[in-house]
């Protein structure tokens, strides 16, 4: 494993970033040591610098960073020191990166073959037409579907999976001895992800690439790397090879880390056959403008006191479908029904109590606060709208809504969003939802955007929340763990229909429906051998985008 | 591809009825205005019998109503009427009976040639020099090179153009005559001649339009260089120029090019001022002396004239907003 000769050594590395007028730390000493050949997987939540290390070790900062202490050293190349120029002919030639987004990362103007050549031949690495002969050669071993053609399309033309093979093609472009991968597939749905993990592996194997794999998520480090660094804050936690650290974490923080998936909401029992369900689906087909159907005859019900996760990946019409009830998009075909009764198609044609009963908690809380008002102001304007309270009674409530989302009122209630962390943004957005009083909340991806610690947080608090108000929940989510910690029942969608509907335990015991089952399959576990033994049981043919279209 | 021809299609649409609205505009705002030609020509001297015979043999004692649609008839079988200047003189003098006259069509064909000549001029001079100016102040920015350039365009724009104009006349043409501070353009000059005249009104308009293009093209780059593929180019180690032109330029042509449309829509309508001072014979001289005879079928056609170029000049931008755009170009 880290039999090869010292590639990256980086020592009590410092790095600082401007906030306002003032220089904050953001890194704060870190030792890294890579060997050629060897994968260091860098884990830790938001902030903790993850990605400012990764740059770090390619000589690259972002702006309004600068490297305040310690050295980096590439092959012996002192980074730190180095010259503008030396560093450019480096960087794509002998250290490569990865992107997050591959969407954003490609240039929107330029084919992505022209994309792939410009480093080599920039670098005088090889010539136009040795690149884009290695271009295709690479973008079949990645397994992208006409290799010989897709690079002459522009990036806005390839899929995201693709678009993120395609750029671990583009890193490849000149064989360098090093590529950093940056959350290369947080962006992605699971199973376009196991594909790109697949190809990621593969392809550092092949060529004997060392890489730092930049991840918040352990399941998948798990898969990459020999080597596992854990980062809080811009310090280092611990460090240690990937099975002992899985194992045997040492330090509380990363314990909790690997605690965090624990939460399970309690089985809850089955609803009488003959309770009317709060909310009821019932054939809904919708589209939007002239577009064909996006929703086929959707059904399904919601009971008092129960969590409906709605599963599926991105454009399978999980959205869409709330968008129906809330009356935002008013359906083609079919009906919601409320408490048994129809609830108007438009918002518009709804009276204000029934506007009242369908409540939405979003995804980015972030954009879903308005970020000039208080949180007063933003709790207190659906209890004033609804409620009719003014004065003392409409701030009694207010602060019985903060308290009841564990956030102190006396402290809370003045502060504009800006003065929230991620968390608490969500919790006011939940607080706002709560305070219709109504019977029914959807939760759009609610705990996507947070990290896990935090998300946990919130889950045990809607969870909480469903067990004193006894609230129904529809529950949108693509994280299958989020599923399994929370919901009663499930609906798998896919392509705008209901592929797979039941009780969580029915869901997550087989037998499946194949879609359900691919989605399950592709879910990454925490054991290191858990992606070789899919890839042997399904074979490479049989996972990610080529399984999905066997599918249809 | 049909879209961009609907789109096409449908904006011209628009332009003629825009034409249209801006006719009926002017006609009012003539009206509206003391005084009419025949005063006008008369001057102080002048017997109301005089004024009265003019008006009536221009057909000014009909009703503005009458006298819009006869022109606007006119226009739609492609004769935009003779210049009241032109029939006066002939009233004037008794003569009688259809003579050749000189159409406002006529009169405005080598007055227009010339003014496109100078806006061509300005524009090949301004929009190279604002791309590359705006492109280095991104790639240089914050520095000396950048202020210098923001200053001192900014202070061009900010200056009226007749002032910029006597200056560059004091400058160039008083104290070290290298170019003549009066165009005299006539038919019969060769290209370089008439270019030679025509430097120092190019020059001032050149001053005045390269402000908004050059700050337009820096900002347009500048908010690219925080996006993801931006930093991607330079993490494959491409140089900053190469950043700059190659990867940040492309995406940012389309407000590029919407600004360079209004400055170029600007140098054909905006030269009245800079016309006058250079004594240019252009379209913008023919306007002002036409305003100031109230010469309405010459006003109209000037007018109809600055608006078309608006209006072309603008859907020519978008048209290539959307060529510039792969998503448009290239749909999946």
């Amino acid at each position: 494993m880290s039999s090869g000769r010292s590639l990256v050594k980086i020592r009590d590395l410092k790095i600082e970033g401007l906030a306002g007028e003032d220089w904050l730390p953001i890194v704060n000493g870190i030792d890294l040591d890579l060997a050629t050949g060897e994968v260091l997987g860098l884990i830790g939540e938001s902030g903790a610098g993850k990605s400012t290390v990764g740059l770090a070790a390619m000589g690259f900062t972002r702006d309004g960073c600068r490297i305040s202490g310690g050295s980096i050293e590439f092959d012996g190349i002192d980074l730190v020191a180095a010259p503008l120029e030396e560093k450019r002919s480096l960087l794509g030639r002998r250290i490569a990166y990865v992107a997050q987004s591959a969407a954003a990362s490609f240039n929107p103007a330029h084919k992505l073959i022209d994309q792939h050549t410009e480093g080599p031949v920039l670098h005088g690495v090889s010539t136009q037409q040795e690149s884009q002969e290695d271009a295709m050669a690479l973008y079949a071993r990645l397994r992208l579907p006409e290799p010989e053609s897709i690079g002459f399309r522009y990036p806005h033309q390839v899929s995201g999976g693709q678009l993120q093979r395609a750029m671990t093609a583009m890193a490849m472009s000149c064989r360098p001895d090093l590529i950093i991968f940056d959350e290369p597939t947080t962006a992605l749905d699971v199973t376009t992800q196991i594909e790109v993990l697949a190809a990621v592996r593969d392809i550092v194997e092949q060529f004997g690439t060392a890489a730092i794999y930049i991840t918040h998520d352990l399941a998948v480090v798990a898969q990459m790397a020999d080597r596992i660094k854990v980062l809080l804050k811009g310090d280092e936690v611990e460090e240690n090879d990937t099975r002992a650290m899985l194992e045997d974490p040492k330090e509380d923080y990363t314990k909790s880390l690997w605690a965090v998936r624990s939460f399970r909401r309690p089985e809850q029992p089955p609803a009488g056959s003959g309770v009317e369900p709060v909310i009821s689906v019932a054939g809904v087909t919708a589209g939007y403008g002239a577009a064909p159907d996006v929703l086929h005859d959707v059904s399904f019900d919601i009971h008092a006191g129960r969590t409906v996760a709605v599963v599926g990946e991105s454009g399978s019409g999980k959205s869409t479908v709330a968008r129906c009830i809330t009356g935002l998009l008013p359906p083609r075909g079919g009906e919601v029904r409320f408490n048994g009764e129809a609830l108007p198609a438009h918002y518009r044609a709804r009276s204000k109590d029934r506007l009242r009963q369908v409540q939405m908690i979003y995804q980015m809380a972030d954009t879903a606060l308005n970020p000039k008002l208080r949180i007063r102001d933003i709790v207190g304007r659906p209890v004033q709208f609804y409620g009719g309270l003014r004065g003392a009674e409409l701030r009694r409530r207010i602060e019985e809504l903060l308290e009841q989302i564990e956030m102190e009122p006396d402290l809370y209630i003045d502060r504009l969003p800006s003065e929230l962390s991620g968390g608490q943004k969500q919790r006011i957005g939940i607080a706002r939802a709560l305070a219709a009083e109504s019977q029914f909340i959807i939760c759009d991806e609610v705990t996507s955007a947070l990290d896990q610690l935090v998300a946990e947080g919130i889950l045990k608090l809607l969870d909480r929340l469903q067990n004193e108000l006894n609230l129904a929940y529809m529950f949108i989510t693509h994280d299958l763990a989020t599923v399994r910690a929370i919901a009663d029942e499930v609906v798998v969608m896919k392509d705008g229909r209901v592929v797979e509907a039941g009780p969580k335990t029915e869901m997550f015991t087989p037998p499946h429906h194949d879609y359900t089952d691919l989605l399950l399959s592709s879910v990454p576990e925490m054991d290191p051998d858990w992606l070789d033994r899919l890839l042997e049981q399904r074979g490479v043919e049989n996972i990610g985008e080529a399984a999905r279209v066997r599918l249809d | 591809m049909s879209g961009l021809a609907r789109m096409i299609g449908q904006r011209l649409a628009l332009g003629v009825f825009t034409l249209l609205v801006v006719s009926m505009v002017i006609f009012a705002a003539i009206e509206a205005l003391p005084g009419d030609f025949a005063q006008a020509i008369l001057g102080q001297g002048a017997t109301p019998e005089a004024v009265a015979a003019i008006r009536e043999s221009l057909g000014m004692d009909r009703s503005p109503v009458v006298r819009y649609f006869a022109w606007l008839g006119g226009v739609f079988s492609g004769d935009f009427g003779v210049s009241f200047n032109q029939l006066s003189f002939q009233s004037q003098y008794g003569q009688t009976g259809e003579r050749d006259v000189v159409t406002v069509a006529d009169q405005l064909a080598p007055r227009f040639a010339n003014t496109i000549f100078l806006a061509a001029t300005a524009a090949a001079v301004a929009v190279p020099l604002s791309l590359a100016l705006g492109m280095l102040a991104a790639l240089y920015r914050g520095s000396i090179f950048d202020r210098a350039a923001n200053v001192g365009t900014l202070t061009s724009i900010s200056s009226p153009e007749f002032f910029v104009a006597y200056i560059l006349i004091l400058f160039l043409a008083a104290a070290n005559p290298i170019f003549p501070s009066i165009s005299k353009i006539h038919a019969d000059l060769d290209f370089w001649e008439r270019l030679y005249r025509t430097v120092l009104p190019a020059l001032t308009l050149t001053l005045v339009v390269t402000a908004h293009m050059m700050r337009m093209t820096r900002v347009a780059i500048i908010n690219l260089l925080a996006s993801q593929y931006i930093e991607m180019a330079r993490l494959k180690g491409v140089p900053r120029w190469r950043v700059i032109v190659h990867h940040a330029l492309p995406n940012a042509l389309a407000p590029i090019i919407n600004v360079i449309a209004l400055n170029l829509a600007y140098l054909v309508t905006g030269v009245v001022v800079v016309e006058v001072v250079f004594v240019y014979p252009g379209i913008g001289q023919m306007f002002v002396d036409a305003v100031k005879l109230r010469d309405m079928p010459t006003v109209q056609a000037c007018c109809l004239v600055f608006a078309a170029a608006y209006i072309l000049l603008n859907l020519l931008a978008d048209v290539f907003s959307v060529l510039t755009n792969p998503r448009l170009r290239h749909p999946k």
